[in-house]
């Protein structure tokens, strides 16, 4: 919709129309402390009826409220269409910590799932870092980062301004102070998704899938565990969010079903990459880079026997898992346990 | 020279922003100056200082912040300006969440943080309403979620600014704060310039120093609040 059609709608149409098509157009007006405003007449009209003081002390008049509330519309009457789509994402190498170069380039595709390995301080999250400010060749690597196959202008990184990738880190809490359904539920209305109820009931199921402590719709987001707050996070990012590039650094040991959280999280469509130190993980993925003093040394792929190694590898992570539980609960360990 | 105002919530990474942006611009530290304006105390100048910026605090005390930096900046523009900086940054603390010390023309930079609670963009007032770049920290250490929210609550408030996050620790996102900052306009005063929005009304008997408690004191400018008991 172009904005000349939103300026015609907020001459001719009354505000219960305009309410009808555009909820969010309610918040304008509580942004404004207009709380009473009249919906059966047009917002010109209807602030003919407003109480000047209020409005004068957001400095605003008449005129400007009216310009303000088209820009309003424009800014929020099409959101759901701008999900930023991408194709694929190329790193061009830059250097290591010593100056020397790394890698020439590698290219990922929608679909892929890319792990990150390499020593502690190798620079793994470095390079997530690099992805997402799309580097060009201004950050302490000299990368830069290609989005299909071009660089990104200035101008396009605000047009997505923050809609191309989704952050899930070990350091990230939740602090808004509401149950987990207020909380999808919040999320789901900023994004202006259609089927909302759908969505969140298919979230909170996600969640609990990948979490073996469960969690309740009206359990307080703010009061989940590590694991769950994960778990919460990633069918977040699966199921609400748009952007088409997650980058993921260390969610390991939170008590999740990471596989199945990766299987979820690349079966969106989205280009997935995953710093991580977990041998489960490293090799849930197409492939993997390899970091080695801050610069990308090669990129391997998974094979097929490697993929078959994964069942195995499973099994003794539901064996460490079990020890972790029993000593968590006074247990005592003993070698039968060590046993599948 | 170049000018721009920065302003945002107490301890909402003001400093810490506006320093990372100073690395990331490329331009020479002794060319940049900063003009803090505070209310009561300041830390922040050491921390200027200790990067061989060249900073002047000023304390507006009993004074509204905002009347303190419209009866100030003319002189610290001038300041600047025979300072030989290319850059001239003024950060200021906005207490009564109505602040806005921004001037038609000049780059306005609103920092807010993502910890202060979704709803916090939406009651921020003018200072977020009318700034060019809201600069978002801490959003490291919320969910994504929280970060959308937060953008989107911003988005609600202010439809054509900029949102940039920018970690105040780390500094990523401070570089394309920085590009943007280079894109602000040239001044060499501020003389018949105009404010974007009108400084709190003031000038009632309690701003000439009236302490007691009584509508037989109450001079001047004053509003009341309704009362009703059913
Ligand atoms: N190519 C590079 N040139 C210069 N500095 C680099 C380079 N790569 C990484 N660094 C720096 O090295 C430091 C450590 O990197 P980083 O935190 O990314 O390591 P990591 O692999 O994520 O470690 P951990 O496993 O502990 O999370 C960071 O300060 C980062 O900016
Ligand atoms: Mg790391």
């Amino acid at each position: 919709m172009s904005r000349r059609n939103f300026l015609e709608i907020a001459v001719s149409q009354p505000l219960s129309q305009i309410r009808a098509e555009f909820p969010v157009c309610e918040d304008f007006f509580l942004n404004l402390r207009i709380e009473n405003i009249d919906w059966s007449l047009t917002l010109l009209n209807a602030l003919d009826k407003v109480d000047k003081e209020v409005i004068n002390e957001f400095g605003l008049d008449r005129e400007m409220i009216f310009r303000e509330f088209v820009a309003f519309l424009d800014a929020f009457g099409h959101v759901s269409a701008t999900a930023a789509e991408i194709k694929s994402l190329t790193v061009i190498g830059g250097h290591d910590k010593s100056g020397n170069a790394e890698i020439d380039s590698f290219c990922v595709a929608v679909g892929e799932i890319i792990c990150i390995v390499g020593p502690t301080g190798a620079g793994k999250s470095r390079l997530l870092g690099d992805i997402e400010c799309l580097a060009d060749g201004d950050t302490p690597t000299g990368r830069r980062i290609l989005i299909d196959g071009e660089m990104v202008s200035d101008q396009r990184r605000f047009d997505m301004e923050g809609k191309l990738v989704a952050q899930l880190s070990q350091n990230m809490n939740f602090v808004m102070d509401l149950t987990v359904e207020e909380f999808l539920r919040m999320h789901a209305g900023s994004r202006f998704i259609d089927d909302a109820e759908d969505s969140i009931k298919r979230c909170f199921e996600c969640a609990n899938q990948l979490t073996g402590e469960k969690f309740m719709m009206d359990t307080r987001v703010t009061q989940l565990s590590g694991g769950q707050s994960r778990a919460l996070m990633i069918a977040d990012t699966a199921c609400m969010s748009s952007s088409p590039i997650v980058l993921i650094d260390e969610i390991e040991n939170a008590g999740i079903d990471r596989r199945q959280a990766i299987r979820l999280l690349a079966r969106k469509e989205k280009i997935v990459f995953v710093s991580t130190h977990d041998p489960l993980l490293a090799l849930s993925g197409d492939r993997r880079i390899v970091i080695k003093n801050g610069g990308v040394v090669s990129v391997i792929e998974t094979s097929e026997s490697e993929k078959r190694c994964l069942d195995e590898i499973e099994k003794l992570d539901t064996t460490l898992f079990r020890l972790r539980s029993c000593l968590r609960n006074g247990g005592i360990i003993d070698m039968d346990m060590l046993k599948g | 020279m170049k000018l721009i105002t920065f302003s945002g919530p107490p301890s909402s990474g003001k400093t810490s922003v506006i320093l990372q942006s100073i690395d990331a611009l490329e331009v020479p530290v002794t060319e940049i100056g900063v003009v803090k304006f505070d209310c009561l105390t300041s830390f922040d100048q050491g921390r200027y200082q200790s990067k061989g910026v060249k900073v002047v605090t000023g304390f507006s005390g009993k004074l509204c912040p905002d009347h303190f930096f419209v009866s100030n900046i003319e002189a610290a523009v001038e300041w600047g300006v025979k300072s030989g900086f290319k850059i001239l940054i003024t950060e200021s603390a906005g207490l009564c969440n109505r602040c806005s010390p921004y001037i038609q023309g000049i780059l306005s930079v609103c920092v807010i943080d993502n910890l202060a609670g979704v709803n916090t963009p939406r009651k921020i007032g003018p200072m977020l309403k009318m700034a060019d770049i809201v600069v978002v920290t801490r959003g490291d250490v919320v969910s994504q979620a929280e970060r959308e929210v937060f953008a989107f609550n911003i988005r609600q408030v202010n439809t054509g600014a900029r949102i940039i996050f920018v970690n105040g620790i780390t500094g990523q996102g401070a570089l394309l704060l920085a590009k943007n900052l280079w894109h602000a306009k040239e001044v060499d005063g501020l003389h018949e310039q105009r404010l974007r929005f009108t400084t709190p009304a003031a000038v009632c008997s309690y701003c000439t120093g009236e302490m007691r408690i009584g509508s037989e004191y109450q001079l001047g400018t004053m509003k009341k609040m309704e009362f009703k008991t059913d």
